[in-house]
């Protein structure tokens, strides 16, 4: 049985969908097998990011409403063989999203892969609910700012409310990627020190993404910060955040940092 | 359910609880009958289908003069759907089954009904007062920004931080192990010796009984040490804790 994790954060604009395909991306390095579903219906964008959109002929709705079986609807990613993407409607009603159809596709998924990721819509509504409701673990993505932290606040409540898991009475696993990092406005005090994000959300970091042009000419040529540039800042850090949720225990670095004290120090507050 | 069953219907057996006045005579009952009479007399149809239950605890009857209060009631169609506090010995065969367990309800539920006059025609000697019981929560995880943690019973602990966004309202006090960035109001259903700790203040909204402070008009070298908060008069102090 594959593993279910929901990348979300209540906020729009942090950074879901760009984590949910470079995390995707670098676990379908590992040689696992990795789906990267996009709950985002009406507004997609994962397609775009994984340089799919061209290829898109049933989405994650046709499969719900039993128009397409769930093999039509999947697209394999053309550079990672263990790669795959279910996109969301464009022009659907997000309403035909529905709770039963939902948990069937994601049953099914779970049979096939060994990472089921969905990029949650943002706000609270039905979608970002029910791209959260069969989670495993969770990845709740913030920036650095106090809006996205009280957002993400948020969000951890519902995950601990709102989940299977939670009415099951266990405890979902929730990590904290902090986005966007950016070292010259942390050192002028113009951001949230990451030890205050950490205070207020109180939940295992598993990894600091720096801000970097990298990821935005990643995002305009289709492809994961992870598989566009392996080498630049923010895949170094998606591939230890990937390793991370696979269960490694890797000390954090703070982008700007050297590597040493404050990677120890971070690697314990983590934990 | 894999055994095979004689007949396919299955029997329903449910839980349900109805309201039931509670009747409580005492001695002579001729008395207080009268005073019944004159209750039904100025409220027609009072107790007519409605459950009925007989409270006979602590009075010396024996099981004839309960039978004979059964009758009378029933005459004056009191129907009694069960009888409580009464001794085993003065209860017999063709009587109402005994009763326990019952829980007092509030007047508001019944308010609408002249159930109150039953007491003001009569004022009781000695009505054993309900006294609340003192009770508190302890929530063992930080609570998020949206969640809001009502408890007008008694205390509230909270071992974790309350996010911006959150609150906290307790019948009692406010303890809070960890940075208080919401609002918390103690004292919420009037409780002037309510207080609220803090082990670090960061709040929206301070309340106790009902008296409010906003985050600006705190005092500024309280932000982000261990507080205290109480009441005096109509003004809330607060205090460094070390």
């Amino acid at each position: 049985m594959g593993k279910v994790i929901v990348v979300t954060s209540g906020k729009g604009g942090v950074g879901k969908t760009t984590s949910t395909a470079a995390l995707g991306a670098a676990l379908a390095q590992r040689n696992e097998r990795v789906v990267v579903v996009d709950f985002d219906v009406g507004l997609r964008n994962l397609d775009l990011v994984m340089g799919a959109e061209r290829r898109v002929v049933y989405d994650l709705i046709n499969v719900i409403q039993g128009e397409a079986k769930l093999s039509q609807a999947l697209i394999r990613d053309k550079r990672l063989e263990t790669l795959f993407l279910l996109p969301a409607s464009q022009t659907r009603d997000k309403d035909n999203l529905t709770p039963e159809g939902v948990e069937r596709v994601i049953t099914e998924l779970k049979r096939v892969f060994d990472w089921v990721i969905c990029d949650s819509p943002a706000g609270i509504e039905s979608g970002a609910t029910l791209a959260m409701r069969h989670a495993d673990m969770a990845v709740v993505v913030t920036n650095p700012e106090v809006s996205s932290v009280r957002d993400s606040d948020r969000i951890i409540g519902l995950l601990d409310s709102k989940t299977m898991k939670a009415e099951r009475g266990e405890r979902m696993e929730k990590h904290l990627l902090l986005t966007r990092y950016d070292a010259n406005r942390a050192e002028r005090g113009d951001m949230l020190k990451v030890e205050d994000v950490l205070e207020i959300l109180s939940i295992p970091l598993i990894g600091i993404i720096p801000e970097s042009m990298d990821v935005l000419r990643a995002s305009n040529i289709g492809a994961p910060v992870t598989l566009a540039d392996a080498r630049s800042a923010p895949a170094m850090a998606y591939f230890d955040a990937a390793r991370r949720l696979a269960g490694e225990v890797l000390p954090i670095t703070i982008p700007g940092e050297k590597r040493g004290i404050f990677g120890k120090i971070f690697a314990r507050r983590a934990a | 359910m894999t055994k095979m069953l004689t007949d396919a219907r299955a029997i329903r057996i449910k839980g349900r609880s109805f309201l039931a006045v509670v009747l409580a005579p005492d001695l002579p009952f001729d008395d207080w009958l009268v005073r019944l009479d004159d209750l039904a007399a100025r409220s027609a149809g009072f107790f007519l289908g409605r459950p009925v239950v007989l409270d006979v605890t602590d009075l010396p009857i024996d099981r004839a003069q309960l039978k004979e209060l059964i009758a009378e009631l029933a005459g004056r169609s009191v129907n009694i759907m069960g009888i409580e506090g009464g001794r085993p010995s003065i209860l017999g065969p063709g009587m109402p089954p005994a009763l326990k367990g019952g829980r007092p309800v509030s007047d508001e539920a019944v308010a609408k009904e002249p159930i109150i006059e039953l007491h003001n025609s009569e004022p009781k000697p000695s009505v054993p007062e309900m006294r609340p019981t003192l009770q508190s929560i302890v929530i063992r995880d930080p609570v998020r920004s949206g969640q809001s943690v009502i408890f007008p019973e008694g205390d509230v602990t909270i071992i974790g931080s309350v996010a911006s966004g959150a609150e906290i309202i307790a019948g009692g006090s406010i303890h809070i192990y960890g940075t208080l960035r919401g609002r918390a109001m103690a004292g919420s259903l009037g409780n002037a010796s309510a207080r609220i700790f803090c082990r670090k203040l960061e709040a929206e909204l301070l309340a106790i009984d009902g008296i409010y402070k906003m985050a600006d008009d705190m005092a500024p070298g309280l932000r982000g040490h261990s507080v205290q908060l109480w009441l005096e008069g109509d003004s809330i102090m607060a205090e460094k804790l070390i």
